[in-house]
């Protein structure tokens, strides 16, 4: 009894998530207390069956929940390294991102809704994050884009409608995509499961039949980069930023555009296999793909005047690093890119609670009104700084070392135009978030801000809006302070490696 | 006596409307609710014994054909049988209140919908050609009656369209029976399958046939009667209409050509019906996008989603892609039914506590009607095709099939009738999800919605995330009688 509850841990998980949704639906507006205790035990108990699950796979369990849906399809949720790595990062910044948003949005309309919604997102999530077959995934990369659609339209004015429209039409035409991808691939080839190095009945397919193994994998990974944000496809992104904050930072950090970088990851490695990838030339155009994603991102970063959609472009530049290390190949780079799911994860998340830290307390929006923030708000600041200087890569935090991870890369596979593109994005990384350190920190302070509220307490914002990014800021400087730990970020990303490419 | 369940399946609604229409609905309220669960009953065991046992066959009165009448249940008699219980059980639960908070006549209602419950049951249940074509005049005379209750000049108009083209069908099907009678002496479906050949008289016959089915269905170019009909009728009767009636005439379309036309069945025949039912989910999916009233939009989304149902016919013919598009259609069918009749449910509640249904002024809607827009949100995310819907596995099917199969065009339908799913969809789903306009500080309900008409579309529509687990237990059903090659 106890060891079938155990094998399905997997399942639990997911519906902790799926649980807490249907109950807040369930529960009034107004039911603010109960709301919140639902909130944060939901998450809490994701967050132990997670663990849970990390604790069992190092004890050498496999944890398999797989049942027929369809003759021949199966649904299957599987927990190898890859998975908990994207799991744990969805466990714990949803329990830290509830918090935020607890605190954030106290006062608006629609809480039930949204927090119902939230919750779908972080099912959805974990779902992709444990999808064991392309079947599976798609499943919840859809459910994903239905789910995280009410949260950018949350505050229902025009342009929150109008961001809505764009979302839709880039993450369905995506989700279209995908589904073609994967009916065809399973014509071809039937089901596959996540298998690290690729599958060997795709590798044969690809081998006699390479047009329509390129077609297909193009398909697939056209589906998948829409919501990775890669050049072209990356238009939606800033547009979705009229979203609230936490869900900003949700989206950026853990649902939806990693949902697609780790679409790239899983369908690149393991189920055409990189070198099967590379052989259909489909790796090469990836890799400049997305090394112009990053280069145009950091660009159009450079000439916002917002914060939030400053951070936007950042995010569709950060993000393609991901998709770069799964695409140059070898060990190294794909440490690179896979640590970066995580630890731009908690870089991001930071620079977006802060900045809505900064709306919240003192009504700023844009970068020019931050002149001198550093004093109201020293602590904000401090967490806003870190995550920017991880950004541009310093030591130790944790964007340095996935950065030096994707040069090794790069040297090891000999493509030193990579090199070339990761030092001009260091530098334009530098561009655009040095100036706003120098506002936060150098630059007198105005007479006064736009929307400053009272300072009721010690505190210099609601405690609940500040420790998340104290937490989240922490977290991103241990991640690089002690990678070398063990179960750091990336002693985890070089054991999923290890599988990928054995010695 | 095994097979009683069959012909208690067709009278029990049929007689529970007697019932009513002698004793008077409002002297005995509850009784169309026992006669529902009655009937659902029957048809759960019919279910379960073509599960168990196969296909079941019961001859009326115990005569045999050719002067008994013979009623026959298969896997996807049994399907259809299935949703229609439970869409039934739910219209039965919902249009109780529905009706008397509107000011409808329930006298008229109730004998109207429960005959019309027994003749899609019998519809579903005949294996005979001149009983299939009783059911179908009956359905028809049940449907523009449904249609016209609200009495005003649209809806009137709407019903009188509708009764003419049915007509219309009808008097086509019944050409086309006597001709195939004519040919073959005898009315049995499987016999008459048997005996006809490839020649004129049968193509003559099968276009007859077809063509009176179409009218029925509302399939594209025969489709302008659906939309005024549908929408213009109250909320429970739109639910049946769209989920039910307008799918037996597609289903007899299907049955006719795999059990009694298959000879004629060639890849150009297959083309030519599955082309129609391409234009039909493009040319329903546009409509959609540009109705101004939320009734509308899921109206034409019937014609839109019906037109699926002909894919079947050009991938039939087509050995790889044949299980595939069979298994998807008949799912399609089953996860359309119950999504289209809680979409027009959820639609019924608006109507209920606005007064109307036009899509502008439903902007901030969703604090007072909370569930309602979740079933409306769920139901179309089925219609689109998103997952875990059963609306999405049976596109996977669908879609398997044409892929599969090299069907290049129809992979291209699927997934563009999806893409224009989604955009009619959420042009819904946003106004629902719009703060109030400015000026309003608040949009509150003129009246207030009963529970129970919340909740009875919420359960019918979570009956599609259901389906959407696992599809094995209705395809294995499927399975049972199926033609050869389609098992």
């Amino acid at each position: 009894m106890i060891a079938a509850l155990q094998d399905l841990l997997p399942l639990w998980a997911l519906l902790a998530s799926l649980g807490t949704a249907v109950i807040i639906f369930a529960l009034r507006d107004e039911r603010r207390r109960q709301r919140t205790f639902w909130n944060l035990f939901g998450a809490s108990v994701k967050l132990v069956l997670v663990a849970l699950l990390v604790y069992g796979f190092l004890q050498g369990r496999s944890y398999q929940v797989a049942w027929e849906v369809v003759p021949g399809v199966t649904f299957h949720l599987a927990a190898d390294p890859l998975a908990l790595l994207f799991a744990m990062l969805s466990a714990v910044l949803w329990l830290i991102t509830t918090v935020y948003a607890v605190a954030y949005l106290e006062n608006s309309a629609q809480r039930a809704r949204f927090f119902g919604f939230f919750s779908l997102c972080v099912a959805a999530t974990f779902g992709i994050a444990l999808a064991g077959n392309l079947f599976t995934f798609l499943l919840f990369y859809e459910a994903l884009t239905l789910a995280t659609y009410p949260l950018v339209v949350h505050r229902g004015h025009p342009a929150a409608l109008a961001a809505g429209r764009t979302y839709l039409a880039y993450t369905l035409g995506g989700g279209m995509a995908l589904l073609a991808g994967t009916v065809a691939l399973y014509a071809a080839v039937g089901e596959q499961p996540f298998s690290p190095g690729g599958s060997a009945a795709v590798a044969e397919w690809a081998a006699a039949a390479p047009g329509a193994a390129t077609v297909v994998l193009a398909l697939l990974l056209g589906g998948v980069a829409v919501k990775a944000a890669l050049f072209p496809l990356q238009a939606w992104l800033p547009i979705a930023m009229v979203a609230p904050a936490p869900v900003s930072a949700l989206l950026h950090a853990v649902a939806v555009v990693k949902a697609g970088a780790f679409g790239v990851v899983r369908i690149v490695q393991d189920v055409y296999g990189h070198a099967v990838a590379a052989d259909l030339n489909v790796t090469p155009v990836l890799a400049a793909l997305a090394a112009v994603t990053i280069l145009y991102g950091s660009l159009r970063a450079l000439a916002q005047v917002d914060i939030k959609r400053r951070l936007a472009f950042s995010t569709v530049s950060q993000v393609s690093f991901i998709t770069l290390g799964v695409a140059m190949g070898g060990p190294l780079g794909l440490i690179g890119g896979l640590v970066h799911l995580v630890h731009q994860g908690l870089m991001k998340i930071t620079l977006f609670f802060c900045a809505g830290n900064y709306a919240e307390t003192l009504g700023i929006h844009r970068i020019e009104s931050l002149n001198g923030v550093g004093r109201r708000m020293p602590l904000t600041s401090v967490a806003f700084t870190i995550g920017a200087l991880g950004m541009i890569g310093f030591p130790p935090i944790a964007g340095f070392i996935s950065k030096w991870h994707l040069g090794l890369g790069a040297l090891a596979q000999e493509l030193y135009w990579i090199l070339a593109v990761l030092v001009a994005s260091t530098l334009l990384n530098a561009a655009y978030f040095l100036p706003v350190l120098r506002r936060i920190w150098l630059l007198p302070a105005p007479a006064g801000w736009p929307g400053a509220m009272p300072r009721t307490s010690s505190a210099e914002t609601h405690r609940w809006l500040l420790h998340p990014a104290l937490l989240t800021a922490l977290a991103a400087l241990l991640a690089g302070v002690l990678a070398a730990a063990e179960f750091s970020p990336l002693n985890w990303a070089q054991r999923i490696v290890e599988q990928e490419y054995p010695l | 006596m095994a097979t009683l369940s069959l012909p208690l399946a067709f009278f029990l609604p049929l007689f529970t409307a007697l019932a009513v229409f002698l004793v008077r609905a409002r002297r005995a309220p509850w009784l169309p609710l026992l006669g529902a669960v009655a009937t659902v009953a029957a048809v759960a065991d019919v279910v379960r014994q073509v599960a168990e046992n196969g296909p079941q066959v019961h001859h009326l009165g115990g005569w045999q054909p050719p002067l008994g009448v013979e009623l026959y249940a298969d896997g996807l008699s049994a399907l259809m049988l299935g949703m229609t219980a439970l869409v039934g059980l739910a219209v039965t639960l919902y249009a109780a209140p529905y009706l008397r908070g509107k000011g409808y006549n329930t006298e008229l209602f109730w004998p109207l919908w429960l005959v019309q419950w027994a003749t899609l049951n019998g519809t579903f249940l005949s294996a005979d050609l001149f009983n299939l074509y009783v059911m179908l005049e009956l359905l028809t005379l049940t449907a523009a009656p449904l249609a016209a209750m609200a009495g005003d000049r649209p809806s009137l108009g709407a019903a009188m369209r509708y009764l003419l083209l049915a007509l219309l069908g009808s008097l086509a099907y019944l050409l086309g029976v006597a001709l195939l009678y004519g040919g073959t002496g005898t009315l049995h479906l499987r016999e008459v399958g048997e005996l006809v050949g490839a020649d004129a008289h049968t193509a003559v016959a099968a276009a007859l046939i077809t063509a009176g089915l179409f009218a029925k269905a509302a399939v594209f170019p025969l489709h302008m009667w659906l939309m005024p009909a549908h929408s213009n009728a109250p909320a429970p009767a739109s639910a049946a209409l769209s989920a039910l009636v307008a799918k037996a005439g597609l289903y007899l379309v299907l049955r006719l050509w795999l059990w009694v036309f298959p000879v004629l069945l060639s890849t150009y025949m297959g083309w030519l019906i599955g082309a129609l039912g391409a234009l039909a989910v493009l040319y329903g999916s546009l409509q959609a996008l540009r109705q101004p009233r939320l009734k509308q939009v899921i109206a034409y989304s019937t014609i839109a989603q019906l037109g699926y149902l002909l894919l079947l016919l050009p991938m039939v013919v087509i050995p790889a892609a044949a299980v595939h598009a069979w298994q998807g259609v008949a799912y399609h069918a089953l996860a359309h039914g119950f999504a289209k009749s809680a979409a027009f449910l959820a639609a019924g509640n608006m109507l209920y506590s606005l007064g109307h249904d036009r899509l502008e002024g439903l902007r901030g809607l969703t604090p007072y009607l909370s569930i309602t827009v979740l079933t409306l949100g769920l139901a179309f995310a089925s219609l689109m095709a998103l997952p875990p819907s059963g609306g999405f596995l049976a596109k996977w099917l669908l879609l398997s099939g044409a892929i599969s199969g090299g069907q290049w065009p129809w992979a291209v339908v699927i997934i563009l009738g999806s893409v224009l799913a989604a955009a009619y969809a959420f042009r819904v789903l946003a106004v629902a999800h719009a703060a109030p306009p400015a000026g309003y500080t608040e949009v509150r309900p003129a009246q207030r919605v009963p529970r129970i008409m919340e909740w009875v579309p919420l359960l019918l529509v979570l009956i599609v995330y259901a389906m959407g687990v696992s599809a094995m237990p209705a395809l294995g059903l499927l399975e049972q009688g199926a033609p050869e090659g389609l098992q």
